[in-house]
């Protein structure tokens, strides 16, 4: 069982949890994850780790309620229990020093863009965050960039805070005004991470993406994890989560983000109403 | 003289199909005590020495001994009989494919039919179950030394009993949040209800055996971690990563492979969804790629969670299906329908990413290849679509690796199992290996007689035998 510890809701929906997993907080390294069960009869998911402290044995996670069990645990408060948690899981991000790094992230991407980001500056590069956000009231994690980046810019869908625009915009801006940009890592919507490819495709710069494809085990046992990278499959849980974004399948992910759109409706329906 | 033998077995009462196939529970009920001492008493009682039945057991069950018990109705008696050399047999009455192994040679298949001593096997564990009897647990001098065991599958679980009931300190690492390997996660409720691997489970920690689950070995802890603190380590980690054919649309929703397929359903009860959290695609037809026994688990689950029509689709005949015969049967009792000379080519999907057709040609059998079994070779101009909602790989599973990746000392073979030598040792000093990992997909009596082999090399390499310099790469099969 693993207790949460201190809990806080950053913004409508995005929750932040500081949980006792100290196996976990051992040996976690930026951009990797872990997969947990809330209770019994509970689904298996993946969440990425924000933050981790080995000596006192926490590990700190942030989630958007979007569906049943991210609900669920949104009600979870300090003292309460979660029943498995096990990781930390993927390979993590590779980090050097690649002079100047670009951390794109969208939405609740931010806390996983967050832990490479702070790395990539440790490891000495240059550090530009670009994080967007829906509107001003959904802008997490502003301070935690501010601290660690050289530069910082935040940008919302309806330009309700500072510039309006997406993630894409801004990075085409920013590498139209001639600044030289040796390596990108994004993370966030789907959709939002394909077309951050095709910008950096054109100027040829290496581009890492974190993708999030539906998992069960974690382990590489099941493939519900599989993508397509480069023409050849592979299990996002133990080959990535991080890949090459110039050779994933978005589409291909996007589709199969789907898969369980009309029980994932159900099943939340159901918990709402106070069914489960 | 002695009274007359009845030649035919006594049969062992079976849910009707019909009914079955609306439920999860086990297909097979079991003997009752009379049924089953009616069984045993057809035995002849080859005395130990001879009796070929112990012979074809890979952990050499003394098969006649526990028949005797059964005739004395001492259940304890013939539990602790069996248990001397097996520690599973709940598991191994209904998953062994006895008919290969010890009924194979039964000496009462030249009068009648063999002695069925799987059932009997199973009716002993259960029993004991049912009357919550354990057997008796060895006081052992403590050895002062530590093992770790990786994996908890039939492998793991036997040398961790074995090296514990040896006096060493044990503790099994599984990746999962339950143990039990594929027993608990892939092998369906109504072959092997989970309670009852719950159930051994509970002996083993009765042995003093630690369970330590949600630890993956190569991510939570090293290897070179485990190696620190244990004297010794044996990697029973299976052969669990599952294998697709890269054809077009093979990432379709609704393309399982047999594993997640399984996983849901066993592990995650997503039969029971939305009252468990775990969902599974559903519809109205599904087609099972492949045909042993994982096929026809998986076509047998897909009918019970609703499927109305349940293909096997396989490239050769049926006379080479792998699976037991005794799944074929049920399988086919239930309505599975078989297609066979056939091979998939392409998926094809709707707007929405979901597989709509699974688009087949036809085959007629070559030249054998190397395994002899004629190779399929596909007929040109047969391609044919077949409607489906979904389709479930099930053509073969390879070790996973996230343990090895990165300990460059283990060497593997151009399969990925890892390579041991006949007493189970790695390329790697003071680690052991078995089961899947080292076979590739075997069987759940296989691992265990691993699984003791290698606690008896184990206990040898803890009493001071040397490492060898080189390790001589064993031949399983
Ligand atoms: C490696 C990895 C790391 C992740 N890290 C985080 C994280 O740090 N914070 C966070 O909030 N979420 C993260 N996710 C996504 C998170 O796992 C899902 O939001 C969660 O599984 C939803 O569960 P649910 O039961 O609440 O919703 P469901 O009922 O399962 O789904 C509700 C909605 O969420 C969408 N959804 C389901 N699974 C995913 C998924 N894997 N990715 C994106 N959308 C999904 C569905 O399409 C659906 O629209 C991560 C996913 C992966 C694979
Ligand atoms: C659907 C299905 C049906 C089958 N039916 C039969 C049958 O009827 N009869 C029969 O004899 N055999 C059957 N088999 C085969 C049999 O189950 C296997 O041969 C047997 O389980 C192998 O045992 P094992 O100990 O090698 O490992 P497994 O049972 O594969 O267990 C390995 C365990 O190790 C864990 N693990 C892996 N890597 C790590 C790591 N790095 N750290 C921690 N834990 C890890 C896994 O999570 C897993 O729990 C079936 C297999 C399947 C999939
Ligand atoms: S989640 Fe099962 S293999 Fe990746």
């Amino acid at each position: 069982m693993f207790e949460i510890l201190a809990k806080k809701e950053l913004a409508p929906h995005i929750k932040w949890i500081r949980v006792k997993a100290p196996l976990v907080a051992r040996t976690a390294k930026p951009g990797q994850f872990i997969v947990l069960r809330l209770h019994e009869r509970g689904e298996r998911i993946p969440l990425t780790l924000y933050k981790w402290n080995k000596d006192e044995g926490y590990i700190e996670l942030v989630f958007q309620e979007v569906g049943k069990t991210t609900y669920e645990m949104g009600t979870y408060g300090v003292g309460d229990k979660i029943m498995d948690i096990v990781g930390p899981l993927g390979k993590p991000t590779e980090i050097e020093n690649y002079g100047n790094a670009v951390v794109v992230s969208g939405g609740v991407g931010a806390p996983i863009g967050y832990a490479v980001a702070r790395a990539l500056k440790e490891a000495g590069n240059h550090l530009t965050v670009i994080a967007g956000f829906r509107s001003k009231d959904y802008v997490i994690l502003e301070d935690e960039f501010g601290k660690i980046s050289d530069e910082l810019l935040i940008t919302t869908d309806d330009g309700s805070y500072k510039r309006k625009g997406f993630t894409t915009t801004v990075l085409e801006e920013y590498l139209n005004q001639g600044n030289k940009v040796d390596f990108v890592f994004t993370v966030g919507p789907v959709i939002m991470m394909k077309l951050i490819a095709e910008i950096t495709r054109k100027y040829e710069i290496k581009t890492l993406a974190s993708l999030n494809p539906i998992m069960v085990d974690g382990t590489g046992m099941c493939g519900a994890c599989r993508v397509t990278v480069g023409g050849e499959i592979k299990f996002a849980c133990v080959d990535g989560p991080d890949f090459d974004a110039h050779q994933v399948d978005f589409d291909e992910l996007m589709l199969r983000l789907k898969q369980y759109n009309r029980e994932e409706k159900l099943a939340l329906e159901r918990y709402l109403k106070g069914g489960a | 003289m002695a009274k007359q033998i009845k030649k035919q077995r006594i049969k062992v009462p079976e849910q009707d199909p019909v009914a079955r196939i609306h439920n999860f529970n086990e297909v097979a009920l079991g003997y009752t005590w009379d049924l089953a001492v009616e069984e045993a008493s057809r035995c002849l009682k080859c005395p130990y020495s001879y009796a070929p039945c112990i012979k074809g057991c890979p952990v050499n069950v003394n098969i006649p001994g526990f028949i005797q018990k059964i005739l004395e109705r001492d259940i304890k008696g013939a539990l602790e009989v069996i248990h001397t050399t097996n520690s599973l047999p709940g598991i191994t009455g209904r998953v062994c494919p006895q008919e290969e192994q010890c009924e194979m040679n039964c000496v009462m298949g030249k009068l009648g039919d063999k002695i069925n001593i799987g059932k009997l096997e199973r009716f002993v564990a259960d029993e004991a179950r049912k009357q919550g009897i354990y057997p008796d647990i060895p006081q052992v001098e403590k050895k002062g030394k530590k093992v770790a065991i990786v994996g908890s599958g039939p492998s793991g679980l036997t040398a961790a009993a074995d090296l514990a009931k040896m006096g060493y300190d044990v503790t099994m690492y599984e990746a999962l949040h339950e143990g039990g390997g594929v027993l608990i996660y892939g092998i369906p409720e109504f072959r092997l209800p989970k309670e009852i691997v719950r159930y051994e489970l509970k002996f083993l920690k009765m042995l003093g055996v630690k369970i330590v689950t949600n630890v993956v070995i190569g991510k939570t802890f090293s290897l070179y971690e485990l190696l620190d603190e244990y004297d010794a380590v044996f990697l029973g980690t299976g052969a669990g990563t599952p294998k697709f054919l890269n054809l077009p649309g093979v990432n379709l929703n609704g393309i399982y492979s047999a594993n997640e397929f399984l996983t849901r359903i066993n592990l995650m009860k997503a039969y029971q969804f939305p009252e468990y959290d775990t969902p599974i695609t559903k519809g109205k037809r599904l087609a099972v790629i492949g045909a042993g026994n994982v096929a026809m688990d998986a076509a047998r689950s897909a009918l019970r969670i609703g499927y109305e029509e349940v293909y096997i689709v396989y490239r050769r005949t049926r006379e080479y299906m792998t699976a037991r015969e005794e799944e074929i049967k049920h399988a086919e009792e239930e309505g599975v329908k078989f297609m066979f000379l056939v091979s998939p080519i392409e998926f094809i999907g709707d707007e929405n990413g979901n597989v709509k057709v699974l688009k087949l040609i036809m085959n007629e059998l070559g030249e054998p290849d190397s395994s002899g079994r004629r190779r399929p070779v596909p007929i040109p101009g047969t391609e044919f679509g077949l409607e489906v909602d979904a389709v479930v790989f099930a053509i073969g599973q390879k070790p996973n690796k996230v343990l090895y990746q990165e300990v460059p000392e283990l060497k593997t073979t151009k399969w990925g199992t890892l390579i041991v030598d006949e007493k189970y040792r790695t390329t790697m000093r003071g680690v052991f290996a078995g089961g899947d990992a080292v076979r590739g997909e075997a069987t759940v009596v296989l691992a265990m007689g691993d699984g003791k082999k290698a606690a008896k090399a184990i206990d040898e390499y803890l009493n001071g035998e040397p490492w060898p310099e080189e390790i001589k790469p064993a031949n399983f099969w």
